[in-house]
């Protein structure tokens, strides 16, 4: 069959994602720079297409909580916002891990704090790795550096969310959002009936059968022992994760005397940056992140021994390089370059960054 | 082959679905494309801008700093492109409007009256294929049957009774361009 | 004359009241005297009356209810505080064929979660939306609610509710009644048996409507908290028609989509 190919932005490309992965249901708010999103969606009609539910909410609180209400019926639901309206979320995505329910977040990362700026950040970083709401827990988050990496990451997410039972974050950023690439699109999937629901989410809220007992979707154990039991279980998951789900790209690493590690667009202009420097002869490689949690700490720890310092690039002030220090444990030096507030660096601005930090300090 | 392309004018110039042709005509021709836009306040009324990159091989940094070839529409992008081009790289402008002409020796710079063009064919509309057609003249990166591809898929459905107007429009551009220096 | 023994009185024909199948057989954690419970068991009678157990999904609230799941048979989600209208908005979309209904009190549903209720209520969700009005925060030891009465006093305002400082008390039913996606709003009460049949019937017909798709139900419980208010049940229930009646009269906001003029 001949590969459907289209020129795409990354706002389009997940929201055409979500439609053929056989989504049931889109709950969002409008906020720049990932308004497209919910555009395309409404424009494409799903619901004509595929019976797939999309609705805009009064609030991005207001979106969060009814992925919470879709998903504890065993659906497969997304929903996106950008950094402010991720900050509402946070409640409703610490609901939604607290009682194991499995969804997909996107977040076309802006310029921070506060109303900061629509243009592209990567300053949610902490937000997305380190839990984000209140409470002891995890989001897998998978890091797109390209528009078909944005469509391949609803299938890839919906996956890990049912197995885990855990709410998926894609981090992109205004870059990936926005600009247009060529995607190839998978075929239309069919989504599951009701019954095949009922089979593969025993634990949904679909309505109780005279057969089982009631299902109840909650975060809440008031006996203390009993949600500390609770947690050590959602430890062990996130552990389970760390294990089995790193995933990274290595680029011209094997002769490499230095390490550009970055992720989404810091990535792609990291990658210009190693062009230039290879010209100069300096042999440098690109370690790209792709799972920001799970972090790939012992790919780079080993990796440490082989090479003659790391530099993070992102654009932020400095969050991906804390987790790189813990991984490299002081082997080799680790440097930080980042441009922020939604300014993009220039990969000759890599590249020197590299030249004086790694290299010349 | 990799050509990295910006293209700049005022909002409303089609800035922003030239570049988007220019996509589409590398992607018919199987070639990696991006497309990044300026987008934001920037959008409505001010001055618009697009990298486009067609390249052979996987596409690094959809953002850059200096270009192969910047295609200029107005004087502030004049003022902000000019100097981003690379030695020995392509500059195209149009002169309506541009009071500082550009001045660099070491790179080709060519004109095309693609305003002043459109407007005596009676569709300023299609200003920005004339300026595509110049551009093809200079670098016939992508072929001219993957260019009317490209249009197709650009362009609505409903508007494709536009496109011999659009074919025209870019023969024109690519009669109408001139070197400078 | 022989002895009656218990085994004598323990038969079918001499049966007047059961416990609803549809509730579970956990102890209520309300205070005695409450309405809570009452409330539930209003609606686990309707739910098994029309015979929809298998397809009723509630949401319980944060407050007092948040447990209200361990005391109704049927699949329940705990919403986040206020977002129940949010969450039951998503399940009727997605499973249009079931009855759904939010169970909220007020400060869920009329502090915090304000926005939630109107929104859904204007959208004219196809939900159920039960409103248990005790004019105080039960569950967090009796602080100021929206709906909290002009001088009565709470933790958060040991003098009174003083309108100047504090605002004035929130009539959320009669609000959401104006908006076009309502389609019937009643105000009741579950502290005599005439009014507990009153509150019945509107849940049934609540739950009836669902069916012919006809928009957002929303009916008021207006209930005592003998502990919130620091007086006996039998207190409470006086206090409660001498002063919450007044300000939230029983009776027909709205019915068949028309507001009922009075």
């Amino acid at each position: 069959m001949e590969k459907e190919l289209r020129l795409m932005k990354g706002n389009e490309a997940i929201a055409e994602a979500a439609i053929r992965a056989g989504a049931d249901a889109y709950f969002g708010y409008p906020i720049t720079p990932q308004s497209e999103v919910i555009e395309y969606l409404m424009a494409q009609q799903p619901h004509k297409r595929t019976g797939m539910v999309v609705l805009q909410a009064e609030s991005e609180v207001s979106a969060i909580n009814m992925i919470y209400g879709a998903a504890a019926c065993g659906r497969m639901a997304m929903t996106s916002s950008s950094s402010p309206g991720i900050s509402l979320k946070q409640e409703g995505i610490s609901y939604i891990a607290g009682a194991e329910l499995p969804c997909l977040i996107l977040n076309v990362v802006r310029g921070g704090p506060g109303l900061g700026t629509i243009q592209p950040a990567q300053s949610d970083y902490f937000q997305s790795t380190k839990g984000g709401g209140h409470g002891d827990y995890r989001l897998v988050v998978l890091a797109p550096a390209s528009v078909q990496e944005m469509y391949d990451s609803v299938e890839l997410g919906f996956d890990l969310a049912f197995k885990y039972l855990n709410p998926v974050m894609v981090l992109a950023d205004g870059i990936i959002g926005q600009m247009m690439e060529k995607v190839e699109l998978g075929e239309q999937k069919v989504r599951r009936t009701p019954e095949e629901i009922i089979k593969q989410c025993p634990w949904a809220t679909t309505g109780k059968p005279e057969s089982r007992d009631h299902n109840i979707i909650t975060s809440l154990d008031l006996v203390a022992a009993n949600q500390e039991k609770f947690n050590i279980k959602l430890q062990a998951k996130y552990k389970e994760i760390q294990d089995k789900e790193v995933r990274y790209e290595m680029i011209n690493c094997e002769d490499a005397d230095y390490i550009l590690v970055a992720y989404g667009s810091s990535a792609r202009l990291s990658m210009k940056a190693m062009d230039i420097l290879r010209a100069k002869g300096i042999k440098v490689g690109i370690f790209r992140l792709i799972t920001l949690f799970p972090f790939p700490s012992k790919q780079l720890f080993e990796l440490a021994d082989k090479v003659k310092g790391f530099l993070a690039v992102e654009m932020s002030a400095g969050q991906m390089v804390e987790d790189l220090q813990l991984a490299v444990q002081f082997k080799k030096p680790v440097k930080h370059f980042g441009r922020f507030g939604g300014v993009i660096p220039s990969p000759e601005e890599i590249a020197d960054a590299l030249e004086q930090k790694i290299i010349g300090g | 082959m990799t050509e990295e392309i910006i293209i700049a004018g005022f909002g409303g110039q089609g800035v922003l679905s030239m570049g988007k042709i220019l996509g589409y005509s590398g992607l018919m021709q199987g070639q990696e494309v991006s497309w990044m836009p300026s987008y934001g306040p920037e959008m409505r009324g001010g001055t618009s801008n697009v990298t486009v990159i067609i390249s052979d091989d996987r596409i690094s940094s959809p953002i850059l700093a200096n270009y192969d070839t910047a295609i200029i529409l107005n004087q502030q992008s004049m003022d902000k492109f000019e100097s981003t081009v690379k030695p020995g790289g392509t500059l195209l402008y149009d002169p309506n409007g541009i009071v500082k002409h550009p001045t660099r020796k070491d790179i080709n710079i060519y004109k095309v009256e693609a305003t002043k063009l459109a407007t005596e064919m009676g569709s300023a509309k299609v200003f920005n294929m004339m300026v595509l057609g110049s551009f093809l003249k200079i670098k016939p990166i992508v072929k001219m049957e993957n260019v009317i591809k490209g249009l197709k898929k650009s362009i609505p459905s409903r508007n494709h009774s536009l496109l011999p107007l659009n074919e025209q429009a870019i023969e024109i551009g690519m009669k109408s361009v001139e070197k400078v220096s | 004359m022989a002895e009656i023994t218990l085994q004598d009185i323990i038969k079918e024909e001499n049966l007047v009241y059961k416990k609803s199948k549809v509730m579970t057989d956990n102890t209520l954690s309300y205070c005695p005297g409450c309405g809570h419970g009452t409330a539930h068991r209003l609606i686990a009678e309707v739910i098994e009356e029309l015979g929809i157990q298998s397809e009723t999904i509630g949401v319980s609230p944060v407050g007092c209810s948040v447990l209200m799941y361990n005391f109704l048979d049927i699949d329940m989600q705990q919403a986040a505080h206020g977002r129940a209208p949010a969450v039951a908005t998503a399940i009727k979309r997605i499973m249009p064929e079931k009855y759904v209904f939010t169970y909220q009190g007020d400060g869920d549903l009329a502090a915090i979660g304000t926005a939630e209720t109107i929104h859904a209520c204007n959208r004219g969700e196809n939900i159920t939306i039960i409103f248990i009005n005790n004019g105080i925060y039960g569950m967090t030891g009796g602080q100021m609610a929206p709906t909290t009465l002009e001088g009565m006093p709470a933790s958060t305002c040991p003098f009174g509710r003083d309108i100047e400082l504090m605002g004035n008390p929130l009539k959320m039913t009669e609000l959401v009644a104006n908006l076009a996606g309502v389609y019937s709003v009643s105000r009741h009460s579950v502290h005599t048996p005439r009014n507990v049949r009153k509150a019945k019937k509107a849940i049934l017909q609540a739950f009836e409507s669902q069916k012919l798709k006809r928009g957002v139900s929303f009916i008021e419980i207006v209930s005592n908290c003998n502990s919130g208010w620091k007086l006996t049940p039998r207190k409470a229930n006086e206090w409660m028609e001498e002063n919450m009646f007044p300000f939230y009269p029983l009776g027909d906001i709205k019915v068949d989509g028309q507001l009922v003029t009075k």
